[in-house]
C-alpha cells in the first residue's frame, strides 16, 4: 500500500496538519492514531481555556478537540483508530498494527509525525523510601477522574506546578479531595498566572515554592511524604523536613516529546527540545519526513500547536506535489539564557517566525538577533520566563547574506 | 481601599488593581484589555467561575461538561453535589444541555456521547 501523506498521531497536532494539507491540494492522507478517538490528550483536559487565540473564544479541551475532529470528517480525510505505529523505516515504510488489520505495512510519500510527548515519571525524579500505590502521574490522575469516573484519592499533595499540576489541584477539589499543598522545586511556579489564581487561590491551597518531596512513607497504600524546603542549587535543606500525612501523590514534573519513532526513522533530534531538529517548513533532517505539535517540542497552548501543524501540513503538501523552492542553511544559535529555537535551522528565503524559551526568570532584558557580529533584530521585554514561549518574526531581508544566526539575551 | 487581583480571563493573566470605595469599584489599573476592567469589576463585587466537570451518562461512560456561563464562586461546592447526583441519557451532541439550571446557568455538554 502506498499513501501520499501518512500522519503518525491524531491529536490537535495531527488532525490540524491533515487538514492543511487537505486544503494545499493532498488527498490521499491516512492519519493513524493508537486511542479509541481522535483528540489525543485534550479529550482527558475537560478545563476551558484553549482557542482564545485560535478562535477567539474559550473552549473545553474536548470542545477544541471536536472543532478539528468534524473537519476531519467534513473533508473525509481517513483515519485509523486504535492503531499503533511500531516502526517508521528510513526509506518512510511505516508498520503499524491494530486489531483488525493485524500488521501492516504503508510506503508514505510524506509522513508527519505527531505523537505528542508524555509525562516524567516517579523514576525520573528519584526520591528515596518505600513504593506504595498511591503516586500518580498528574496526568494518569486526570484520565483516571475525566475519562474513567475514579477519584485516586483524598489527601492529596502535588509535586510541581506546571499548569497540570495545577488544574488538577483544582479538579481534585472540586471531586471533593483535600489537596494539602502544591510543591513546587523551583523558586517560581511553571504555570500561568491565571491558574494560580483559580486553581490554587479560589481553595486556599498553598503553593510552597522552593520545595521538594524528599521521602515516602507507607508500604501498601502511601501513608505520607517528607517535604523539605532546597537550597540555591535545589538541595534539600535538612532542617526544614517536615511530614505531611496524605494518600495520594501526583506528580507534574515535566514532559518530555515522545520520539522513539523519529529515532527508528534515523531523524536527528535536539538534545535539548528532545524533539527533532526541524528547519522553518517543520521538516526533520529525513527529507519528506515533518514534524509538528508537542512531539517537537513542548508547548504552552494547543493553538500553537495546531499553528505549527498547518506549517507541517502545508510543507507535507508542497513537498508531495514537488514544489522546491531554493534551497539555503542558515543555523539559528541560542547563547545558553535562551535555551533553544525552533526552527533550529532556516532552509528557505521567506520570512520566518522562530519560537524559543528561555533558561530562568529574566526580567529588563531585549532579545538580539545577531548575524555574526551583526544586530539585525532586537526585541525588549519586561520579563520572560521558562514557562512562556516567546517567538520572533524575522523578515527574509533580515538573515539574507546570513552565514549563521545567534539568538542572545542581553540586558536592556 | 486597594485590592489586588491577577486577571483570569486569558492566558496573558495581567497584575490588576483595584481601588475600591465602600465596596464599589473606583477604578482598575493594570489591564491590557477591557475585558480585564469587567473582571476586575466583576470580582470585586460579585465573583463568578465556569464550572468544567464531568456527569455520569446511561452507558456507564464519562461525559465532560460545563457551564454555559460562570456561575456564583460562592457556590461551587453546591453545584457540583447537583451535578455529581445527575445522570445524563445518551446518545448526547456538544452543546447539549444537560442540566436546565444549575445556578444561573445551563450545564452543557462538551464531547459527544454515542
Amino acid at each position: 500500500m502506498v499513501t501520499e501523506l501518512v500522519i503518525i498521531g491524531g491529536g490537535p497536532a495531527g488532525m490540524s496538519a491533515a487538514i492543511a494539507a487537505y486544503e494545499n491540494g493532498i488527498r490521499d492522507i491516512l492519519i493513524l492514531e493508537r486511542d479509541s478517538s481522535l483528540g489525543g490528550i485534550l479529550q482527558q483536559c475537560i478545563h476551558n481555556g484553549f482557542g482564545l487565540h485560535k478562535f477567539g473564544e474559550e473552549l473545553t479541551g474536548p470542545e477544541y478537540a471536536w472543532r478539528y475532529e468534524k473537519k476531519v470528517k467534513e473533508l473525509g480525510i481517513a483515519y485509523k483508530l486504535d492503531t499503533m505505529v511500531i516502526d517508521i523505516s528510513e526509506d518512510k515504510v511505516i508498520t503499524a498494527t491494530n486489531s483488525a488489520d493485524g500488521v501492516f505495512q504503508i510506503e508514505a510519500k510524506a509522513i508527519i509525525l505527531a505523537m505528542g510527548c508524555r509525562e516524567r515519571s516517579k523514576g525520573e525524579i528519584r526520591f528515596t523510601g518505600t513504593r506504595p500505590s498511591g503516586i500518580y502521574s498528574a496526568g494518569t490522575a486526570q484520565k483516571l477522574v475525566n475519562l474513567e469516573g475514579y477519584m485516586p484519592g483524598k489527601e492529596v499533595v502535588i509535586l510541581g506546578s506546571g499548569d497540570i499540576g495545577l488544574i488538577m489541584a483544582r479538579r481534585m477539589t472540586l471531586e471533593g479531595a483535600h489537596v494539602k499543598a502544591v510543591c513546587e522545586l523551583m523558586p517560581y511556579s511553571g504555570g500561568l498566572a491565571r491558574n494560580i489564581e483559580q486553581c490554587l487561590n479560589d481553595f486556599g491551597i498553598p503553593l510552597m515554592l522552593s520545595t521538594t518531596v524528599v521521602e515516602i512513607h507507607g508500604k501498601e497504600r502511601l501513608e505520607g511524604i517528607t517535604i523539605a524546603k532546597v537550597d540555591a542549587n535545589r538541595r534539600p535543606i535538612e532542617e526544614t523536613k517536615e511530614y505531611i500525612a496524605c494518600d495520594t501523590l501526583l506528580l507534574s514534573v515535566g514532559l518530555i516529546p515522545e520520539n522513539e519513532l523519529s529515532k527508528k526513522a534515523t531523524v536527528n533530534l535536539d538534545r535539548i527540545t528532545n524533539g527533532a531538529v526541524v528547519d522553518q517548513d517543520r521538516q526533520t533532517s529525513q527529507e519528506g519526513v515533518f514534524a509538528c505539535g508537542n512531539v517537537l517540542h513542548v508547548h504552552d497552548l494547543v493553538d500553537f500547536v495546531s499553528e505549527e501543524a498547518e506549517i507541517a501540513g502545508i510543507s507535507a503538501a508542497n513537498y508531495i506535489k514537488g514544489e522546491t523552492e531554493e534551497k539555503i542553511t542558515i543555523p539559528v544559535k541560542t547563547d545558553g539564557k535562551i535555551r533553544y529555537t525552533v526552527p533550529q535551522v532556516i532552509t528557505k528565503n521567506k520570512d520566518v517566525t522562530v519560537y524559543f524559551r528561555v533558561a530562568d526568570v529574566f526580567r529588563n532584558v531585549k532579545i538580539n538577533v545577531y548575524n555574526g557580529e551583526k544586530l539585525v533584530l532586537s526585541k525588549k521585554k519586561a520579563k520572560v520566563a521558562p514557562g512562556e514561549m516567546e517567538s520572533i518574526k524575522l523578515t527574509k531581508e533580515q538573515f539574507a547574506d546570513c552565514g549563521e544566526l545567534t539568538f542572545k539575551l542581553e540586558e536592556a | 481601599m486597594k485590592r489586588e487581583l491577577t486577571c483570569i480571563v486569558c492566558p496573558i493573566g495581567c497584575s490588576l488593581e483595584v481601588e475600591l470605595d465602600n465596596g464599589k469599584v473606583v477604578s482598575v489599573t493594570g489591564n491590557t484589555c477591557p475585558r480585564g476592567k469587567v473582571y476586575a469589576e466583576n470580582e470585586c463585587t460579585n465573583p463568578k467561575r465556569t464550572i468544567t466537570t464531568t456527569v455520569k451518562c446511561s452507558n456507564g461512560e464519562v461525559l465532560p461538561v460545563k457551564t454555559k456561563e460562570p456561575i456564583a464562586k460562592e457556590k461551587i461546592f453546591e453545584a457540583m453535589k447537583v451535578i455529581n447526583t445527575t445522570v445524563a441519557t445518551t446518545p448526547i451532541e456538544v452543546g447539549d444541555v444537560i442540566i436546565d439550571d444549575v445556578f444561573g446557568s445551563e450545564l452543557v455538554a462538551t464531547r459527544n456521547m454515542k
